[in-house]
């Protein structure tokens, strides 16, 4: 079932308050997405984790009503930096 | 532990590199799946496949067991990797290529 990218990144959003979030529809389908998701929480935790965080906000929609949704996360570049 | 589960743990514990995936490494179902052998091939990796597909228990269970909500999903010596996507990323900064030169 499609799912609008606007809804992706409210969900996304909604559980990870300071996330930077770029979506891209891959397919134009509404259906397959590419998510780059750039947030300070996500410093220390293993790709694992990150991904598993927005997987969780997004509420076991992925694999089901979501089902292609091509993720990179990463910390704010700054962060790294400093 | 449940059959399924048990039977997924066997599967990693004594398979040093294991992909979990749609379909076979010849004939993969879905493009992350196909993505991600194009990934342990280009490696020239020693790897087993698992068709979930072939198996609605480990294709349920395999998203409990490493709390992952999709397939395909890599193993190496036991330890959970990551999805395609994280392979991608490993393989482009080359900790994919070290992880595996060791097990290989």
């Amino acid at each position: 079932m499609p799912m609008p990218a606007s809804e992706i990144e409210r969900l996304i959003k909604a559980s990870i308050p300071d996330a930077e979030v770029v979506i891209r529809d891959l397919a134009g389908d509404g259906d397959h997405y590419a998510a780059r998701v750039v947030s300070r929480s996500f410093e220390g935790m293993s790709r694992i984790k990150q991904h598993q965080a927005v997987y969780a906000a997004l509420g076991g929609r992925v694999g089901g009503e979501l089902h292609a949704l091509q993720l990179e996360t990463a910390v704010p570049q700054s962060e790294i930096n400093q | 532990m449940s059959d399924a589960q048990s039977r997924i743990a066997d599967l990693v514990r004594s398979n040093d590199v294991v992909l979990f995936m749609k379909g076979t490494a010849l004939f993969p179902q879905c493009g992350f799946s196909s993505r991600a052998v194009a990934i342990l091939d280009r490696l020239g990796a020693n790897y087993e496949t698992v068709d979930v597909l072939q198996d609605p228990e480990v294709r349920a269970g395999i998203k409990e067991f490493s709390d992952w909500p999709t397939i395909p999903q890599l193993y190496v010596k036991g330890e959970f990797v990551g999805g395609s996507d994280i392979m991608m990323e490993m393989f482009e900064s080359g900790e994919l290529q070290q992880l595996l030169g060791a097990e290989a």
